[in-house]
């Protein structure tokens, strides 16, 4: 059967090919320190199941070392030119756009296909067992029709994930730092401050703080799951369902939405924020964010009416 | 209220401007002192959520695939077809790509589509292209704007359309909460508790798009 094991190696296989691409690649300066970053992440994805926590803890220090002298960064150039691009798009245009949309249809049909057909693979992580085969696929098949030198996906791959950089790995990091903050607790003392700073006797209010709450608790953790526990466990449950007697699938479902309006307006949330400012290369790192905003607070609002009118 | 000094520590850092990954470390290391845990149980935690998280990085595997048909032409590619297209404004592509997206994302399939998948090799050359059919003129700030834009519809119509959606974390989740609590609640509950702001999602993002769009081609006859 096939596990998530297998997208591991897949993914340290990679990682290791663009850390040795990286270190061949003179043109760039800091060839060094983008081999040991991606080499890193690679012996993560192969060996992490064996290195035992402390020995993931060395590895996290080393990839924040490198990357916070600032000891990587990308090779000046070496794209193909926008002329040379066009006169290729001209000739395979349709094609590109096959192959590009083999990725998710594979993901597509491996999520439904996994789940009629158990025992092929983990039914649990079908859809990204799915989208590794998909990205084998994609490869093949292209590879097969365009025929181009052996290396350049790979080099290519490693010249888009260098102008990505560090932020490659920061939601990983942000969500391993929402594992710490679990263990210390940070959570029930948010939750003890917010429900503190409710006014009594008011359902509006209430309704008010939980809504703000779950949007303002899930900027500062990057993620409305975290926020959620703590936010029933101060207002939704004592106060919105126990005291006022609304009804708790509103208030909870409702309320994650809540939260999801915060997701949207916070560098936490740097999978859906920052790393696809990374990877359109935009000049702001908050371009996204900034786009989002202006639906995120009004969407806000009409959650915390919905609550208010939904639920009670 | 001393393990919130975390938390002070990560604003702190964004504001500044610091390497988050530096951040991120530094905050983990301070709340975890301040609660009482000594530095090796700490590296020892951190590293545990980390190796229990890869699953969050394997999304770049799909980066030499991209890498290849760029190589090739697919943003050119991407962009002819919009030429072709008549009626392809911005608002219009980016509208039906949220509406494709929150859809996909209600019926479970929310890795389909994503940042690295769709948006930066289609959506975003699609959307840029359709921005400038409308206005040839379109300023490097224009087209960042764009860009962000494409990457906001595809967060957007993720996460307003995936609760509806029984059987996904966050819908796990409040059951496990509520569960705990002594609410037996059946999951579709909470999903079609979810319908109204999905709706909502789109009408207040789709008009927003409609905006972007004409404030896009206004500039283009205050140019000409």
């Amino acid at each position: 059967m096939i596990t998530l094991g297998f997208v591991y190696v897949l993914a340290g296989l990679t990682f290791a090919l663009f850390a040795l691409l990286g270190a061949m690649d003179r043109s760039n300066p800091k060839r060094l320190g983008n081999a040991a970053f991606w080499g890193l992440l690679a012996l993560s994805m192969l060996g992490g199941g064996y290195l035992g926590d402390f020995g993931n803890g060395l590895l996290v220090l080393a990839l924040v070392a490198i990357a916070g002298t600032g000891q990587i960064g990308r090779a000046p150039s070496g794209d193909i030119t926008a002329d040379v691009q066009a006169e290729r798009a001209a000739k395979h245009g349709p094609f590109l756009l096959f192959v590009a949309l083999i990725i998710p249809a594979a993901a597509l049909a491996g999520t439904f296909l996994f789940k009629w057909l158990p025992g092929l693979a983990d039914p649990k992580q079908a859809t990204l067992i799915s989208l590794a085969l998909g990205v084998l696929i994609a490869l093949a098949v292209g590879m097969a029709r365009l025929k181009p030198p052996l290396l350049l996906p790979a080099q290519q791959g490693r010249r888009l994930l260098d102008s990505v950089g560090w932020a490659a790995i920061l939601p990983q990091m942000l969500a391993s730092l929402g594992a710490v903050f679990a263990l210390a607790g940070v959570g029930e003392v948010v939750g003890d401050l917010i429900g503190t700073a409710i006014p009594q006797g008011s359902l509006f209010g209430a309704v008010l703080a939980f809504a703000l709450g779950m949007a303002l608790f899930t900027m500062v953790m990057g993620n409305a799951f975290a926020a959620f526990p703590v936010m029933l466990a101060a207002v939704g449950m004592p106060l919105l369902i126990k005291q006022y007697g609304g009804d708790p699938a509103v208030v909870a479902a409702i309320g994650m939405l809540a939260g999801f309006c915060g997701t949207l307006m916070t560098p936490m949330a740097a999978n859906f924020n920052l790393v696809p400012a990374a990877l359109l290369e935009l000049k702001n790192p908050y371009g996204v964010i900034k786009a989002q905003i202006g639906t995120a607070l009004p969407l806000l609002a009409v959650n915390i009416v919905f609550i208010w009118i939904f639920a009670f | 209220m001393l393990v919130l000094i975390g938390i002070l520590f990560i604003i702190a850092g964004f504001v500044l401007r610091f390497n988050p990954l530096l951040v991120i470390m530094a905050s983990a290391l301070a709340t975890g002192l301040a609660a009482g845990l000594d530095i090796a149980a700490i590296i020892a935690a951190f590293g545990k959520a980390f190796n229990d998280t890869r699953y969050v990085s394997i999304i770049w595997i799909v980066l030499p695939v991209i890498g290849l048909l760029e190589a090739y032409g697919l943003q050119q590619h991407a962009r002819t077809l919009i030429g072709r297209m008549k009626g392809a404004t911005l608002g219009r592509l980016l509208t039906g790509y949220l509406l494709l997206r929150q859809g996909m994302a209600a019926i479970g399939l929310t890795s389909v589509a994503g940042h690295a998948q769709t948006v930066r090799p289609l959506v975003a050359p699609m959307a840029e292209a359709a921005a400038e059919a409308a206005n040839p003129a379109l300023t490097d700030d224009q087209r960042e704007e764009v860009k962000a834009h494409a990457a906001a519809t595809d967060n957007i119509g993720l996460f307003f359309g995936e609760d509806i959606f029984l059987a996904i974390g966050s819908i796990l989740l409040m059951k496990g909460v509520l569960e705990g609590y002594g609410y037996q609640i059946e999951p579709l509950h909470f999903s079609l508790w979810a319908i109204p702001t999905a709706i909502a999602a789109f009408l207040i993002h789709g008009f927003r798009l409609r905006r972007l769009d004409r404030r896009m081609a206004a500039k283009t006859e205050a140019a000409a």
